[in-house]
């Protein structure tokens, strides 16, 4: 049993689309989860369908719809306040050490992020690399271990099979909330025309069925 | 955002005509184009906070697509596309145009003061 866990991802939703059902099994076994989360996505191109949102005020909707999410999943939240799709170009070793001080002082025994190189976004490469670095200066003992998620068409030609697969039925319910709860993204995100909940259920319940990780090797 | 209405719109224009002005201008076609379709190429650019002074304006289109150019002292502004307008309650023009799922591919933007870095 893990003792606490952070989720180290760069945009509001990451931690929806890619480790809710994760993160709410963590949760149901009472393990604290802290979630680190880089940006306000204030470069989204989605704006709401239909649009509520506009360039500027795009960052204040997922501010609360981080916050609501996070509500969902019970999480312990930190916004790190970098800017969306500008990461890539920040100071790699800045950020590291950035990540280090909240590693430093939650010691946590496991870390999620992205797959560095593997992650589509150059911010969730840039912010999963700065993670893993962040992880492996710490002293070996006190070392987390590290799940990546890669999210590229051809992980598994390039990775093979993930380390770690969560079948997320048994926390759908969780997974669909928290997605719902970043209103702007949803549907957008989900690629479907119709918002309609009956069609994002089944998109969620057939795209996103699992959630999968390759434990780090340092 | 709204519809543009060009009369408001180049109204908004004329009224930054000669200052200085702050301009944030985007185009993309999103960062997950070529991991959905892979015969397509990411694109996309965004400057932000670009200090300008323009001395004549123009809003030219229809409901399919408006174009604007602002002239300035040694160059221009063109952005094309856009299709909804915002004047904000910090009296800045927010101009863009979105895809049919409301996905924003361009937008155009001024104001007096700095938009938030
Ligand atoms: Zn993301």
């Amino acid at each position: 049993m893990e003792s606490h866990v952070v989720v180290i991802f760069p945009h509001p939703d990451d931690e929806a689309f890619g480790a809710a059902g994760t993160i709410a099994k963590f949760r149901e076994q009472g393990v604290p989860v802290t979630y680190l989360c880089g940006t306000l996505g204030e470069m989204g191109r989605n704006m709401g369908n239909p649009i509520f949102a506009t360039r500027e005020s795009l960052p204040n909707f997922r501010k609360d719809e981080l916050l609501a999410a996070c509500e969902v999943l019970d999480v312990d939240l930190h916004m790190l306040g970098y800017r969306d799709k500008t990461l890539e170009f920040e100071s790699r070793s800045k950020i590291a050490e950035h990540l280090l001080t909240y590693l430093e002082e939650i010691q946590p025994s496991l870390v999620i992020t992205h797959y560095p190189g593997h992650a589509v976004h150059p911010d969730h490469d840039a912010f999963g690399a700065a993670a893993i670095e962040a992880v492996q200066r710490m002293e070996a003992s006190k070392r987390p271990k590290v799940w990546a998620q890669a999210i590229t068409n051809t992980r598994l030609e390039d990775l093979g099979q993930p380390d770690i697969t969560l079948d997320i039925t048994p926390y759908f319910e969780k997974k669909f909330e928290t997605i719902l709860a970043h209103q702007s993204q949803a549907a957008g995100v989900l690629g479907n025309m119709d918002p309609s909940l009956d069609k994002l259920a089944d998109i969620v319940k057939n795209k996103l069925a699992k959630e999968q990780f390759y434990q780090w090797e340092f | 955002m709204e519809a543009i209405d060009v009369a408001i719109v180049q109204l908004k224009l004329d009224e930054f005509l000669n200052e200085t002005v702050y301009i944030h201008i985007e185009t993309t076609n999103g960062a997950y184009a070529s991991h959905h379709n892979a015969d397509v190429f990411n694109v996309g650019v965004f400057m932000r906070n670009a200090s300008i002074r323009y001395t004549q304006a123009k809003i030219i289109g229809d409901q399919t697509g408006y174009r604007v150019g602002l002239k300035t002292d040694n160059g221009w502004v063109y952005a094309e596309g856009v299709r909804e307008y915002e004047i904000d309650e910090l009296d800045r023009l927010l101009l863009a145009g979105h895809d049919r799922e409301g996905r924003l591919m361009v937008a155009l933007q001024i104001s007096r003061t700095p938009f938030k870095e």
